[in-house]
């Protein structure tokens, strides 16, 4: 495998595992112990009409792609209570209607686009030195905020109304990470893509959940198995000639399998 | 007795639908006041405009010295699986205290540990709020209330859960808490009321008060628009009511 170390792609693709790992791994957890598994899983797919403009009118996706999750993300926080119409309701219509939107945008495009795939099923080999550059600047940004807002999110997240009491900015610090959770998505797309996205922000810390349910224990186990699974992910990718999205998701699966495993093994023993 | 909350002529509710109507209260100083009503009276909307998290429609409330409120909601409002220790809910009853960047100091830890010893739950310091049973999450969450020294202290439904052989104590601290501290106990169960009860509001769509710790006949009937049967039981002296005839 240390030949691959010549190649730029390869040591591209390696630090973007690395980088990865940190921004899912924290995010992760967060969006799992809040159950907003099924609202980014939403918000991911419908990526797919920011993806499919950007392609069409030929501007860098990511950019479009942002815009259009800011303003899907501000529609999920404002919409559902304004008009009357159930959050669950709300995003399963964004999702669809995000998905058909990004569907048509590509079909208007004359020819196949083979860059759409590698936009819904991601492509860790050919990562550019800007899209490394946005994920590093998304990392330091929620290692920071974890950092020094750590008990604050901790505890909006497990009571929101008793740290209103406390007269905590409960609305700016859950709009805070609402926006990371967006931008998470849609940074790493291009990693796993973003019909697979969700599985790194809720399989990694899964894994861990098994060894531990202390939230800070959480996070940091997510982020080690965010970046296990990426780099046998990319290991099986090169070894087998399979795209490196699915091998990473299956990677990460493996992880969650033994591990779970290994628990009932243990579990069956000890008693 | 000097007040301190003054709630005047409100009408209370969420989007448009009125659930309280020209609501008078006044809450004193080391007062214990009791809520009773029978479930959907609007017992919770009044603890929601208490603490701030609800605006009224109409009237106003009135806060006389400065109020830190100690919380302990209904235990079905959690989510059981989240991730967080016992000691860690404790310290989140002191996170208005707490600077940013600063982590927790040592006095901060040996006081929820007390707290936690004097509800016999020092034990369980360390454990995910996932492995406790109802009655001592419910004593985690008393724990959280006492530990910002609140002045006043609002119990929603505390029967719910609470564990039947720890009852006595916590009504115990309770008498204890009462001479320094207003407590708010709501309750659709007038069997919890303790005897040392000083105020007694009812609540069906409005609130009628009663600033006697008797519970009579035409209280009950006010809040429940029918006569109820009460039995007491338990360890804890409940005031026994004279029987009703159906």
């Amino acid at each position: 495998m240390l030949e691959l170390l010549n190649y730029q792609f390869f040591i591209n693709a390696l630090i973007a595992t690395i980088l990865t790992s940190f921004s899912c791994g924290i995010i992760g957890s967060y969006i799992v112990a809040k159950r907003l598994v099924f609202i980014s899983g939403g918000i991911a797919h419908s990526c797919l009409a920011g993806i499919g403009f950007g392609l069409l009118v030929g501007i860098n996706p990511l950019f479009s792609v942002m815009i259009y999750a800011l303003l899907i993300s501000f529609l999920l926080n404002y919409f559902p209570d304004k008009i009357n119409i159930r959050e669950d309701s709300f995003i399963g219509i964004l999702w669809a209607f995000g998905m058909a939107l990004g569907v048509f945008f590509v079909s208007l495009k004359t020819g196949y686009s083979q860059d759409l795939m590698t936009y819904l099923f991601g492509n860790i080999l050919i990562i550019s030195r800007f899209e490394l550059l946005t994920m590093l600047i998304l990392d330091i940004v929620i290692i920071l905020f974890f950092v020094f807002f750590y008990n604050e999110i901790l505890y909006i997240s497990y009571d929101e109304q008793y740290a209103r009491i406390q007269k905590l900015p409960v609305n700016l610090i859950k709009l805070l990470l609402f926006l990371l959770c967006t931008f998470t998505i849609v940074i790493n797309l291009r990693v796993v893509g973003n019909f697979l996205i969700i599985a790194l922000l809720t399989i990694p810390q899964a894994t861990a959940n098994i060894f531990t349910n202390n939230f800070k224990r959480i996070i940091l186990l997510s982020i080690l198995f965010c970046f296990l699974s990426c780099f046998l992910g990319l290991y099986l990718s090169y070894l087998f000639e399979i795209p490196s999205g699915a091998s990473i998701i299956f990677s990460a699966f493996l992880y969650f399998l033994i591990c779970f495993i290994i628990q009932k093994i243990i579990l069956i023993f000890s008693k | 007795m000097k007040t301190i909350i003054e709630l005047k002529n409100i009408d209370v509710g969420y989007s448009d639908n009125i659930v309280l109507k020209d609501v008078n209260l006044k809450i004193y100083e080391n007062d214990f006041l009791g809520i009773i009503g029978a479930n959907g009276s609007g017992k919770t909307t009044l603890i929601k405009l208490i603490l701030g998290l609800i605006k009224p429609f109409k009237g106003e409330i009135k806060f006389y010295i400065d109020i830190n409120f100690g919380y302990v909601p209904q235990l079905n409002m959690f989510d059981r699986k989240f991730p967080i220790s016992v000691l860690d809910v404790v310290l989140s009853g002191l996170i208005r205290k707490k600077r940013i960047f600063k982590k927790w100091a040592k006095e901060d830890i040996e006081k929820a540990e007390n707290l936690l010893n004097k509800f016999n739950i020092l034990n369980l310091r360390n454990k995910p709020i996932g492995e406790l049973s109802g009655g001592q999450l419910q004593r985690v969450l008393i724990c959280r209330a006492l530990i910002s020294n609140c002045n006043v202290l609002i119990l929603d439904e505390p029967d719910t859960y609470i564990d039947k052989e720890f009852e006595f104590t916590i009504y115990e601290i309770m008498k204890e808490l009462n001479k320094t501290t207003a407590i708010i106990l709501v309750s659709h169960d007038i069997g919890i009321i303790p005897i040392y009860i000083k105020n007694i509001a009812c609540i069906n769509k409005t609130l009628f008060y009663h600033s006697s710790n008797e519970i009579s006949d035409k209280i009950i009937s006010e809040a429940y628009k029918c006569p109820v049967d009460l039995i007491a039981h338990g360890k804890f002296p409940h005031r026994i009511l004279k029987e009703h005839i159906h």
